[in-house]
């Protein structure tokens, strides 16, 4: 893409009537960390960017009793330091705090990440795993879709050219509830996920698992819930079987492709591990809370 | 010459006299020159790695609105193989022409084919869309072992083998054969109670600067031309282009910048003669910057290595026999450093069985250009990482070994001479005492530990100190400064002629400035330059000297000098520096200094580095827990600077042992050409780097000085790869230790 | 194309320019501003060298279009410091030799200073985890940590 245009709509109407014209391409833009760097070629298809950060409702949340609504173009920097999020949320905030160095942080979204919709996204399974919600809004109106059912491709969302994600919402987790996410890269930091897992369990008093969700990414086109992972952690005390039993169901869900960043073995035992540890997070942060 | 003894400012941490500039952002590298009517150059490259050229045509592209000039291999006047003078050796011109530009084939995928330039960047670009290209695709050859089978695809059909036994008759992609050998290997082998004998495998790997190449030129209607660029060594780049340009070299300017990291990758160009082709063509400045993909696709990396060594020893641990088989990829054209290989290997070691042979290959990846004690760092990590696991079959400690069979002085070295005074023993004992060595390992944690040895050079360079009427001066040096060593240079002056260090400015001059100076690289700075240095400030005392006597109506013979004052022995008189340049216009006209060596008498400088780490079995992430990086400096003359070579060195080598390696396609297409892939240490990865500086005086420089920019990148390699296999309980040989390299290892075991 | 108008504050100063619509923050800081403290060292928001402040947050110029820095205040490395003194992060990265060859370093302390703004007493692992987005390839980074940790004893009054 080479970018031809440049607007900065105030409202959502504005936007979505800017995104309505069929002269050139339009595309939306949150913090642009990814978008900026697909339109570097001059030779490429012209496009016009239609920033987002102008409009109210796109750059706050509020978090009450019903549980958490975002604005899907705030900055992760912002969100990763609101205190009553990751009280709430840890592994959500964790997997949003991963994207990137501090610099990139001061810009990308966990709307962002999400509508780039690339495998090895971040946020993706830990939305999955809070059984995020994805408000869209569109010249016909509004429509709700679940987070697992977003993202349909490399790179591609549910979305038609005409229409924008406007809000990300989570319901208050019952009590006895917490979430982690976890990824394997090779360094410390900066590299893009080569396995990913995000997790969220319920423990009872006594410390069973009465529910689970289990999400993984990059170890297939999209980031993917797995039941059966989920069904190995309900009913135990997540003992040791009980979570080799849940590694297991994730690598065998996993579908990986072998490229740059990991082989498809490598992939599929590592995806597993990171489940493992990841629900053990969780329920501690369970118990410790 | 030199004793321990007190210095007024050797050894001294000073801020550096570059320093303000570097830090609020007015220090100008090569891509923030700016100059008026200035157009961009940018250049088109090739989609395949191998392939012949059957048409290029610039037509379309030049007629497009806003393009000035476009420039093709064909506008380089007739090239021919004679030898260039480039970094650390010798560059044949023809390959060096037809590396900057595309002759009748392209040998890597990036390898540049044509140049536009034009008003904008974005002009320029369109510009290269519209270049019309036919290619005959040609199968790649990837991997050094193809490369030298008998059937391989050729890249030149005008390449044979250099050194081989018989004359050859076909060409082959095997450029060049060397052998080094002293003693007999398999008499050695026959004695030995223990041997060890393994493949090993250095990826390619990039240098990694920070800073693109880039550069901004101009030509003159009367062929005066100036070339503003990054370097290691302008005075090469003036050569290399006046040679490819069919130009003199007194018509050719060039201005070395600052320059943001070369580690031998800048001793070479890529940009600068086709700049000044599309400037002479367009009658505009021109400025080009390559993109960091563009850096890692076609500049030049560090070479890859397959190796085989076998060494063994005695029972007790005497090393009777060392023997190593290396193919090194040179890239698209020959010239891999595999003979510094082969000669470094072993150097180490005092052992009279030896034998090296090296093979330099080429394949259809970028030309290789020098990296940081180019050949050493693959050639050592093999030899260290059969010695460590020598030790370890024979239950002797990794140090005790090292000690054992420690090269000296006078130890015979495989490449000709016997080694002079040097300070390895010293470094395996600093190491032994060290707290990192007498610290236990935790749980899952491995250690390595690996010596290293680099020549460094001498060579020619020339220094003048200019010394101005109020006594202060500048010292006016030609050795592009990539680490800061302008700091040592002031502090070696400011020594010599006792006057405040911030009295004398160190500055690079150009190539009309300053007389010629050989490139910065091989160590060879603060030893050379600094030799120099001290020669120009030596020559500015006995003129100061003279003036005060002159002054004083004595013999210069009656007049010392001492902390930056005359002192008059025939009476009571005292001068300052600042006193007599005051009446320098009476006593003769302005001082200047001049030093001009041709640098003989540097100095190895060993070194000998410990890791730990810690290798997560389930992952095989492994961890780099603690580090300490211990080298002879012979006498520091700036400890801050010199501890900062020993740890950037440290932490390429990481870099290079744990997750650096250019991934290819089956097609020969670099997968990884940016800082996302291409996984170079972050601040995050790291723990401190402690370092321990030894000095065992150099007696050939003033102050004892050793080169030291070098060897630290050279034991990291086994020291980490060591640490990992102790870790894990398996013999590492294959870099780098990536995590999914480190799990099969790990899986194999069990 | 048409140039897009672009009215911001720069280092405090409110400054105009005009850019194309595909223009980088970092091209124009150092082709339009001529500020060429700001360094590109990759192009693609994966070494920091281009770091520079916009509303107070850290980010990569390299990564923000021309046209969003309007209304904005940029804060780049040429704003660090006083006309006529260096801060005490630019005072330490000296004495500490934190830099060799110095392409990094502005990013480097316009990172720094970020940091130490939000956060006067960082461990040593914090620092390396907020500057993990600022590659160095000279000094292996251990007197740039000290040089950071320094600075922030110095601010505290601790030193």
């Amino acid at each position: 893409m080479a970018v031809v245009e440049y607007q900065a709509p105030q409202s959502l109407e504005d936007a979505l009537s800017i995104l309505k014209k069929t002269d050139i391409k339009s595309r939306v833009m949150a913090g642009g960390t990814d978008l900026i760097i697909q339109t570097k070629s001059q030779t490429a298809e012209p496009v016009r960017v239609v920033d987002l950060k102008h409009i109210d409702g796109m750059m706050g949340y509020t978090l009450d009793d019903s549980g958490l609504s975002l604005g899907p173009a705030m900055s992760c920097a912002e969100f990763t330091e609101a205190a009553d999020i990751k009280a709430v949320y840890p592994g959500l905030v964790e997997a949003a705090y991963l994207i990137g160095s501090t610099q990139v942080q001061g810009r990308a979204s966990v709307g962002g990440n999400l509508c780039n919709a690339s495998p090895a996204a971040d946020t993706i399974p830990a939305l999955i795993a809070n059984s995020a919600q994805c408000i869209i809004q569109g010249s016909q109106g509004e429509r709700t879709v679940a987070v697992e059912d977003f993202v349909n491709g490399v790179g591609q969302n549910c979305m038609a050219d005409d229409e924008i994600l406007k809000r990300i919402t989570i319901a208050k987790p019952v009590t006895g509830t917490s979430d982690a996410y976890l990824r394997f890269i090779p360094r410390t930091e900066m590299d893009i996920a080569v396995a990913g897992a995000g997790v969220s369990v319920t423990l009872d008093a006594s410390g069973v698992c009465t529910a689970a969700r289990v999400a993984i990414g990059a170890v297939a086109v999209t980031a993917i819930l797995v039941p059966d992972a989920a069904a190995a952690l309900v009913g135990t005390s997540l003992d040791e079987s009980a979570l080799a039993a849940a590694a297991a169901a994730a690598s065998a869900a996993a579908k990986p492709i072998t490229d740059r960043r990991g082989t498809a073995e490598y992939r599929t035992h590592v995806v597993g591990v990171l489940v493992k540890r990841a629900a053990k997070i969780a329920a501690d942060r369970v118990k410790g809370a | 010459m030199s004793e321990a003894k007190e210095y007024k400012y050797i050894g001294q941490r000073t801020i550096r006299p570059d320093g303000y500039d570097k830090v609020t952002g007015k220090a100008n590298y090569a891509a923030d020159l700016t100059l008026p009517g200035m157009i961009w150059g940018k250049i088109l490259r090739s989609p395949h790695a191998h392939a012949k050229i059957i048409k290029l045509d610039t037509t379309k592209a030049e007629a497009l609105n806003g393009v000035m000039a476009a420039a093709t291999f064909a506008d380089f006047p007739s090239v021919s193989n004679e030898a260039i003078q480039s970094g650390e050796g010798a560059t044949d011109a023809l390959d060096l022409g037809r590396n900057i530009l595309a002759r009748d084939k392209v040998l890597y995928h990036g390898h540049a084919v044509a140049a536009i330039a034009a008003k904008t960047e974005a002009i320029a670009e369109r510009a290269l869309a519209l270049i019309e290209v036919e290619y005959e695709v040609l199968p790649p050859v990837m991997d050094v072992r193809d490369a030298m089978k008998a059937d391989a695809p050729l890249l030149h059909e005008d390449l044979f083998t250099q050194g081989s036994a018989e004359q050859p008759e076909k060409p082959s992609n095997i450029a060049a054969r060397h052998e080094f050998k002293m003693g007999d290997v398999e008499a050695g082998f026959a004695e030995a109670d223990m041997i060890v004998e393994r493949d090993y495998y250095s990826p390619t790997v990039h240098q990694g600067y920070i800073e693109p190449h880039a550069c901004t030129v101009n030509y003159n209607k009367d062929g005066q031309s100036m070339i503003w660029c990054s370097t290691q060594g302008h005075f090469d780049v003036r050569a290399s282009t006046a040679k490819l340009l069919a130009m003199p070299l007194g018509n050719l300017k060039v201005v070395a910048s600052e320059i943001g990291g070369g580690f031998g990758g800048k001793t070479t160009l890529y940009l600068e003669p086709v700049a000044l082709i599309l400037s002479r063509k367009s009658g505009r400045p021109v400025k080009m910057e390559m993109g960091r993909d563009e850096v890692f696709r076609a500049s030049g990396p560090g070479s890859a290595a397959r190796l085989t060594v076998k060494v063994g020893a005695k029972k007790d641990g005497t090393i009777t026999a060392m023997k190593s088989t290396m193919a090194f990829e040179a890239g698209a054209f020959k010239g891999s450093p595999v003979m510094m290989g082969c000669m470094t290997s072993f150097t180490p070691y005092n052992c009279p069985n030896v034998y090296c042979e090296g093979f330099d290959v080429v394949v259809n990846k970028p030309k290789v250009a020098a990296y940081r004690a180019p050949g050493a760092p693959q050639a050592e990590y093999a030899a260290e990482m059969a010695v460590s696991e020598l030790a370890d079959k024979l239950g002797i400690d990794q140090i005790d070994i090292r000690i054992k069979n420690a090269a000296k002085e006078g130890t015979q070295t495989i490449y000709g001479p016997k080694l002079k005074a040097v300070g390895l023993v010293e470094c395996l004992e600093a190491a032994r005492n060290s707290p990192h060595y007498q610290s236990a390992l935790k749980a899952g944690e491995g250690r390595g530990i690996a010596s290293g040895f680099w020549f460094n050079v001498g060579g020619q360079s020339s220094v003048t100190i200019n010394m101005n009427p109020d006594g202060t001066g500048t010292i006016v040096e030609g050795s592009p400064d990539i680490g800061g060593s302008r700091a040592s240079m002031q502090m070696m002056a400011s020594e010599e002629l006792g006057i405040p260090l911030n009295d004398l400015k160190p500055i690079i001059g150009d190539t009309e400035s300053v007389p010629y100076s050989q490139s910065t690289g091989g160590s060879r700075t603060t030893f050379a330059t600094g030799m120099a240095v001290i020669e120009a400030a030596q020559d500015v005392v006995r003129q100061l000297k003279e003036r005060a006597a002159s002054l004083w109506n004595v013999t210069p013979e009656q007049v010392e000098w001492q902390d930056g004052v005359a002192i008059n022995t025939a009476g009571e008189d005292k001068m300052t520096c600042a006193q007599i340049c005051a009446k320098n216009d009476k006593t003769g006209g302005q001082i200047t200094g001049t030093g001009n060596v041709n640098a003989r008498g540097a100095a190895p400088s060993f070194a000998v580095h410990l890791c730990d780490t810690y290798v997560d079995q389930e992952t095989g992430k492994v961890d780099v827990v603690r580090y300490t990086a211990i080298q002879d400096a012979g006498k520091a003359i700036h400890p801050g600077y010199v501890e900062g070579q020993y740890q950037g060195g440290a932490v390429q080598g990481i870099g290079w042992a744990l997750n650096e390696e250019y991934i290819y396609s089956k097609d020969g297409v670099m997968e990884n050409a940016g800082f996302l892939d291409y996984r170079i240490p972050l601040a995050s990865d790291l723990p401190m780097i402690d370092t321990i500086i030894v000095e065992v005086p150099n007696p050939f420089h003033p102050y004892g000085v050793r080169g030291v920019g070098e060897s630290g990148i050279i034991p990291p390699l086994a020291a980490v790869g060591y640490s990992v296999g102790n870790a894990i309980g398996a013999n590492v040989t294959d870099l780098p230790c990536s995590p999914p390299r480190v799990l099969k290892l790990i899986q194999g075991k069990n | 194309m048409t140039k897009i108008h672009v009215t911001t504050s720069i280092n405090g100063d409110e400054t105009e320019f005009l850019c194309e619509p595909h223009d980088t923050l970092l091209e124009v800081l150092r082709n339009e501003l001529g500020l060429t403290g700001t360094k590109e060292g990759c192009g693609s928001g994966d070494c920091g060298a281009c770091s520079v402040t916009l509303n107070g947050r850290l980010v990569c110029s390299c990564l923000v279009l021309g046209a969003e820095a309007a209304g904005a205040e940029v804060g780049t490395i040429e704003g660090v410091g006083d006309a006529d003194k260096l801060n005490v992060i630019q005072e330490k990265f000296l004495e500490h030799a934190a830099l060799q060859c110095g392409i990094c370093t502005p990013g480097l302390i316009v990172s720094a200073q970020a940091l130490l703004a939000e956060n006067q007493n960082p461990t040593e692992e914090e620092v390396r985890y907020y500057l993990a987005g600022n590659l160095c390839r000279c000094t292996g980074y251990d007197k740039i940590i000290r040089a950071v940790m320094d600075s922030a004893e110095t601010m505290r009054g601790e030193a």
